[in-house]
C-alpha cells in the first residue's frame, strides 16, 4: 500500500527540526515511524511533510546520575532493553522495552515517539505514569499525570518536541501485561511501582488512554503483596472492547496482571 | 522526486525516487532484489525484513529516504561466493521451509538475532521470532533450524 504524497525532511538538528514544524503545520515529526508508517498507509494520516529527527543525536542517549535515569526520546525500544544502567536501576521497564513489538519494531521504535502518539495500547506510557516520570520537551517538563490526556492525546502543543523522559528508581517495580498473540501489543497490561512517596498502579492497553486504579494503589501501600489487588475488581464501564477481547474480559485482565506485576515487584525480578 | 543513495549488499546504488517510496519497493522495484517480500502490508509478517546499517527492520515501514546514506544488507547478500549462509545451510539442512514465503524475512530476523545472542534456547529464538509470521510449518523446524545455526555460528 502506497501513503499519500508527502515532502521528507531529514532534521540535522533539533532547533531545525523546530524551525521546520513552525514552517510546515501539517507535517509530522518521524522517528521511528512503527506506527506513523502504517498509518500512513492504511492512508489513515496524510502529513503534508516528514521531518526525520530519528538521526539526532542529542535525542538519543541514556544517562544515569546516582538514582536517575534520563532517556533520550529518540532512544529506540531495542537500546533501552539493553542498557546496563536501565537494567541496573529499573530492570522493569528494561523488561517492557525488550517486549514491545517485535525486534524488527524495536530496532527503530522510540520512547518518546510512542509517548507522543499515545496509543491506548502502548507500553511506555503504564511505566511513564507508574514511576511518576518528567516528559521534558524543548520548552518545559510536563509531570506525568498532566501529560496523558486521553486516546490519542496529550499535553504537547502544536509543534511541541518531547526531547527526554527522566526516571527515578523505584524501590520496587513490576509489569505484566496480556499481550496480543499477532502485535504483542497489551491487551491489558498493569505497571506497578514502589516508591518513597508510595504506590502507583498504571493500566494500559485497557481503556481509552493509560489510568492509575486508586483502590489498587490504597490497598498496596498497606499491604504490598499480591493478594491485596487480588479481589480488586475494575469496573468495564468505559473500557475498550473488540474482536481480541470485551470490556469484560479486560477488566478481568486488569486484575490479573495487577496480581502478577506485583508477584514479579515482590520478588524484585526485574519483570 | 529525491535522488537517494545507499549501499545495498556492498553496492552503491542511487536512484530517483518519490519520497513516499517504501524502502522494500525500492528493493523490488527499482533493484529488482524481488527477495525480499511483501506479506501483509500492515507491518505485522516479517516477510519484508533487511538489516539498515545492521538493524533488522520492516523494508515495509520504513521510507527508502530514511535509508540514504546506509549501508544495507538483504537476502540476496547473504551468500557469499556461491556458498550460503550458515543461517541459510541450517534452514535446508532442518527443513525449515515448505513454500518459502516467508523464509527470507525468518532468516534476515535470525541472523541479525544470532548477532545479538550468540547460541539461543528454543524459548529466546522464539521470542525474536515474534515478528515473524510463517503460515506453513508450525514454527518448529524454523525454530531448530536458527538453534542449529546459532550453535554452529558461536562455536565457529
Amino acid at each position: 500500500m502506497i501513503p499519500y504524497p508527502f515532502e521528507y525532511k531529514r532534521a540535522k538538528s533539533l532547533g531545525e527540526a523546530q524551525a521546520l514544524l513552525a514552517q510546515n503545520p501539517d507535517a509530522k515529526l518521524l522517528a521511528g515511524g512503527q506506527t506513523l508508517i502504517p498509518t500512513m498507509k492504511m492512508r489513515l494520516a496524510n502529513p503534508s511533510a516528514l521531518i526525520d529527527i530519528s538521526k539526532l543525536s542529542e535525542l538519543s542517549f541514556i544517562r544515569a546520575s546516582g538514582d536517575t535515569l534520563a532517556i533520550g526520546a529518540a532512544t529506540t525500544h531495542g537500546a533501552v532493553a539493553a542498557s546496563i544502567d536501565v537494567r541496573r536501576l529499573i530492570p522493569s521497564l528494561a523488561h517492557m522495552a525488550a517486549h514491545i513489538g517485535d525486534p524488527a519494531v524495536r530496532a527503530v521504535g522510540t520512547m518518546g515517539g510512542s509517548l507522543a502518539n499515545n496509543d491506548p495500547a502502548a507500553d511506555y506510557p503504564a511505566a511513564v505514569l507508574a514511576l511518576n516520570a518528567t516528559i521534558k520537551t524543548a520548552k518545559r517538563e510536563i509531570a506525568a499525570d498532566d501529560f496523558f490526556t486521553g486516546m490519542f492525546s496529550t499535553a504537547l502543543e502544536d509543534g511541541e518536541i518531547v526531547t527526554e523522559i527522566r526516571f527515578t528508581k523505584p524501590e520496587r517495580a513490576g509489569y505484566e501485561k496480556f499481550a496480543n498473540p499477532a502485535s504483542r501489543y497489551p491487551m491489558a497490561g498493569v505497571f506497578v511501582a514502589k516508591t518513597k512517596d508510595g504506590v502507583r498502579v498504571a493500566v494500559t492497553g485497557a481503556g481509552p488512554g493509560v489510568f492509575r486504579v486508586e483502590a489498587m494503589e490504597a490497598a498496596l501501600a498497606k499491604s504490598f503483596t499480591p493478594d491485596a489487588v487480588a479481589k480488586i475488581a475494575i469496573s468495564p464501564d468505559n473500557l475498550n472492547s473488540d474482536i481480541h477481547a470485551s470490556a469484560e474480559y479486560r477488566a478481568h485482565l486488569v486484575t490479573v496482571m495487577a496480581k502478577r506485576a506485583v508477584e514479579h515487584a515482590v520478588a524484585n525480578d526485574g519483570h | 522526486m529525491t535522488t537517494v543513495s545507499m549501499t545495498v549488499n556492498g553496492k552503491p546504488v542511487s536512484a530517483d525516487v518519490e519520497d513516499r517510496t517504501l524502502l522494500v519497493y525500492f528493493l523490488r522495484e527499482n533493484l529488482r532484489l524481488t527477495g525480499t517480500h511483501i506479506g501483509c502490508d500492515t507491518s505485522q509478517c516479517g516477510a519484508c525484513v533487511v538489516h539498515v546499517d545492521g538493524r533488522a527492520v520492516k523494508s515495509c515501514s520504513m521510507f527508502a529516504v530514511q535509508a540514504e546514506g546506509a549501508n544495507v544488507t538483504t537476502i540476496e547478500g547473504l551468500a557469499k561466493d556461491g556458498k550460503l549462509h550458515p543461517v541459510q545451510e541450517a534452514f535446508r539442512e532442518n527443513h525449515g521451509l515448505q513454500c518459502g514465503f516467508c523464509t527470507p524475512g525468518m532468516i534476515m530476523t535470525a541472523v541479525a538475532a544470532i548477532e545479538r545472542h550468540g547460541a539461543m534456547d528454543r524459548e529466546t529464538i522464539r521470542h525474536e521470532l515474534e515478528g515473524n509470521i510463517c503460515r506453513c510449518t508450525g514454527y518448529h523446524n524454523i525454530v531448530s533450524s536458527i538453534e542449529d545455526a546459532a550453535k554452529k555460528m558461536s562455536e565457529a
